[in-house]
């Protein structure tokens, strides 16, 4: 009979289970939510609906993660990029600032410092359109600063101008396998790179300013991805004094860029650089390059369809001044010592001189129209050991590229 | 003999009033909504989940599952369920998640294992953790419970976050930041801020297509749940018990169906396992039409031998920027000191680590694997010319 009780007696615990009891957790509490603008405003990015302007007001404005929009047709307005501040500096989780995976976006008029990552990434969209934007990391160059400032990829018809990159370990403004592309009156200072069109078709980059980055302007294709870039206008931009220290990761694609480069061209094609004012870059204003002065080719890792030559570069009728009198890698510095002596300087024009010789003989890889700026042949495939400034190869011209609308 | 069928008749009466007091503790919250426009405030709204009488019980018809290899969450402990609604079915799809009926609703609790006074534990073992096919809320400390529901406009996901009684969870669509400390298994305290997404960085994850953007579930796909259920709870396995209940159409057998090797199990091949672990931990962005195709760095669908260039062997990076670690390319064969993979997995910035979200802490024993993976490698990466 004892075993009845037992049962009843748990009977009668169930039902006094079937009350209000509830078991008593530790106290843990959220901590990181106290600041109700960050709240606020990703609320506001959730809820926003195609056509919404979502304002930043005046003020400095601190996130401990990253903010989000997905929602297409939204624009983010602030008071101008001195006065609507979206500081990160206090980021604990989140690979950018603000990820945007949306088309029809317009961001305006504020500035985001400090991501731990990239600042301002666009992930994929149509009619993309950053303006007055300043992406900075505010204690100046440092390895540890995120990548990239303001970074669309894989997007179509975006605009960025009259913005401001500034402190970026790898590209201050960053356009990645995209198309159609506009990049003008911004400016790009103690990056890594200043700007960058990347595996890009159809970019036009002009009156833009770049200075005391370690490379000023580059335009590269990189292996392995989808789409290969080409057709790229760089005109009617200062690039001056991009000499300094590359502070990025070795690894990552922009650490093989010489400090004291102004325009870099590395594997891509169908390139026109024209009326740029490219002054007082150490190691060259100027360099073409193939993908093996990279130092990443390699059979394994790279995919054979990838073209590493870069072919249809057109320099012309540009304005150089100083430069190549002081060039960072040790070959050209031997180099530069050997041909042109200790007050010498490196020509205008620096190419590498890897060429794709299957390519047929009359095939343009470098015109070059510009005066009296020279060119040389730095004989990257025998080891720096032949270099030529030979001009005839280079005394050629090449259609001009049209201007891009959208 | 009469003696014993007697107390044989009381103990059935008194199992039987057991039961029913049972049956009449857990009916009245049970019954799941699906909210197919409103989002509810709380949790127990859904009654997909619902915690009550100290236990975090499933609701009416509720389906718990796990998969083969889970995504590492900073050690949290995770009970899934699934509801597909009543007279519906999903339709089986091999490659990918399950193709389910507008109605779904999927809920997963992130939890935690906690000692007797209350200190969070950092184990694999769940063996402590359940009530039932629900969870002893006397041995677990409730985080949050994410929802996915199947809306006629398309998935949503929807954030929970359980309060201090662990009576209900509240709506956070901004996520959240928790400071936490759990106990290691060498007795080392692990202070973290766990870091709960938002509704967007939701559909980072779970939009394993960036051009449709379209949210849908990961877990719930052929490969991660050909086993059995925690503990063989069901004594069959999970495809063709979802088969058996008739929740599921177009399937023959669990047995011809592609399956992922679970990553703790030493048994299965080295090379399985690692590609089981990167496969959930990172093909979700990391596929050719994902968020990470940027990259061009593929780690989903360990059934696939994607080729030279995509699967990460000598391949230079594209923008990881610091995300380099000063390294050159993905995986050095053989050479774990030298591939990024490693590097971005060991990190805890959130600028360089991967995933780029959803752990404040390192996965050590995932580390540990991926690192064996790659030390098992032949050859270099040497440079040609």
């Amino acid at each position: 009979m004892k075993h009845n009780y037992i049962y009843a007696g748990i009977a009668a615990l169930l039902l006094a289970a079937c009350g209000n009891q509830t078991a008593k957790a530790p106290a843990d509490h959220e901590t990181a939510s106290q600041n109700d603008f960050q709240k606020q405003l990703q609320t506001q990015l959730l809820d926003a609906k195609a056509g919404d302007v979502i304002t930043i007001p005046e003020g400095t404005f601190y996130f401990d993660r990253s903010l989000s929009l997905t929602v297409d047709g939204v624009t983010i307005r602030g008071a101008g990029h001195k006065k609507s501040i979206l500081s990160f500096k206090n980021q604990i989780a989140g690979a950018e600032g603000l990820l945007v995976t949306a088309s029809d976006f317009t961001i305006e008029n504020l500035a985001i410092e400090d991501t731990k990552g990239d600042a301002l990434k666009i992930n994929e969209g149509k009619n993309i359109t950053i303006r007055g934007v300043r992406t900075e990391w505010t204690g100046g160059p440092d390895v540890n600063n995120g990548a990239y400032g303001i970074y669309p990829v894989q997007t179509q018809n975006v605009l960025i101008e009259d913005s401001i990159a500034i402190g970026a370990s790898d590209a201050g403004i960053y356009v990645g396998q995209s198309q159609n592309i506009i990049m003008r009156r911004n400016r790009a200072e103690f990056n890594v790179a200043g700007m960058e069109v990347e595996n890009s078709i159809n970019a036009d980059v002009y009156n833009n300013v770049a200075t005391n980055n370690t490379g000023g302007i580059l335009v590269f294709n990189l292996p392995n991805l989808e789409q290969r870039g080409y057709k790229t206008r760089v005109h009617n931009n200062e690039v001056i004094a991009n000499n300094l220290k590359n502070f990025a990761h070795k690894g990552a694609i922009v650490a093989s860029v010489p400090a004291g480069t102004g325009i870099i061209i590395s594997a891509n094609d169908q390139v026109e650089i024209f009326n740029n004012i490219i002054k007082n870059n150490k190691t060259s204003n100027i360099v073409v390059s193939s993908y093996f002065s990279i130092g990443s080719m390699n059979e394994k890792g790279i995919k054979a369809s990838f073209d590493p030559y870069p072919e249809g570069i057109y320099i012309h009728d540009n304005i150089f001044e100083g430069g190549g009198n002081a060039p960072a890698p040790l070959e050209m510095k031997a180099l530069k010592l050997a041909m042109f002596g200790i007050g010498g300087a490196l020509p205008d024009i620096l190419w590498d001189g890897y060429i794709n010789a299957e390519l047929p003989k009359n095939t343009k890889r470098l015109c070059v129209q510009n005066g009296a700026a020279k060119v040389i042949n730095v004989d990257g495939p025998g080891g720096y050991k032949k270099p030529s400034i030979d001009q005839s190869a280079y005394d050629c011209t090449l259609p001009v590229m049209d201007e891009v609308t959208f | 003999m009469i003696e014993q069928s007697r107390v044989g008749l009381v103990k059935k009466a008194m199992v039987m009033l057991v039961l029913a007091t049972l049956a009449a503790c857990s009916k009245p919250t049970q019954t799941i909504t699906p909210y197919m426009s409103e989002n509810p405030n709380n949790l127990s709204a859904w009654g997909i989940v619902a915690a009550k009488d100290g236990r975090l019980d499933l609701g009416n018809n509720a389906i718990p599952y796990d998969l083969n290899t889970p995504l590492f969450t900073d050690a949290a402990h995770k009970l899934r369920v699934l509801w597909i609604p009543p007279g519906k079915a999903a339709d089986y799809r091999e490659g990918e998640a399950l193709d389910f009926p507008v109605g779904t609703v999927i809920a997963k609790t992130f939890y935690y294992p906690k000692d007797h006074t209350g200190t969070l534990l950092r184990t694999h073992d769940y063996g402590s953790d359940f009530a039932g096919t629900g969870l002893n809320l006397a041995k677990v400390r409730l985080i949050e419970t994410r929802i996915l529901v199947h809306r006629e406009t398309g998935w949503a996901a929807l954030p929970y976050i359980w309060n201090d009684e662990q009576s209900d969870a509240v709506l956070e669509r901004t996520g959240g930041a928790m400071k936490l400390s759990l106990q290691k298994q060498d007795g080392a305290a692990q202070d973290f801020v766990y870091v709960v997404p938002n509704a967007n960085q939701c559909a980072g994850c779970h939009a394993i297509n960036t051009t449709t953007r379209a949210i849908q579930p990961i877990g719930l796909a052929p490969r991660h749940l050909n086993k059995n259920y925690i503990d063989n709870t069901f004594a069959e396995n999970q495809l063709d018990h979802l088969h058996r209940l008739g929740v599921m159409n177009g399937f023959d057998s669990a047995k011809t169906a592609p399956r992922n090797a679970n990553w703790r199990d030493e048994s299965e091949p080295l090379d399985k396992r690692a590609r089981a672990y990167l496969d959930i931990n990172c093909g979700h962005c990391h596929n050719p039409r994902g968020a990470a195709d940027t990259s061009a760095l593929y780690l989903d669908r360990p059934e696939h031998n994607y080729p030279r260039g995509n699967s990460g062997l000598c391949k230079p990076p594209v923008a990881a920027g610091q995300g380099t670690g000063g390294h050159s390319y993905d995986i050095v064969p053989g050479d774990t000191e030298h591939s990024i993979l490693i590097y971005r997995m060991a990190s805890t910035n959130p600028g360089v680590m991967m995933p780029e979200l959803g752990r404040s802490t390192v996965d050590e024993d995932g580390l540990a694997l991926i690192a064996r993976w790659i030390n098992a490698m032949p050859g270099d990466c040497n440079a040609s010319p």
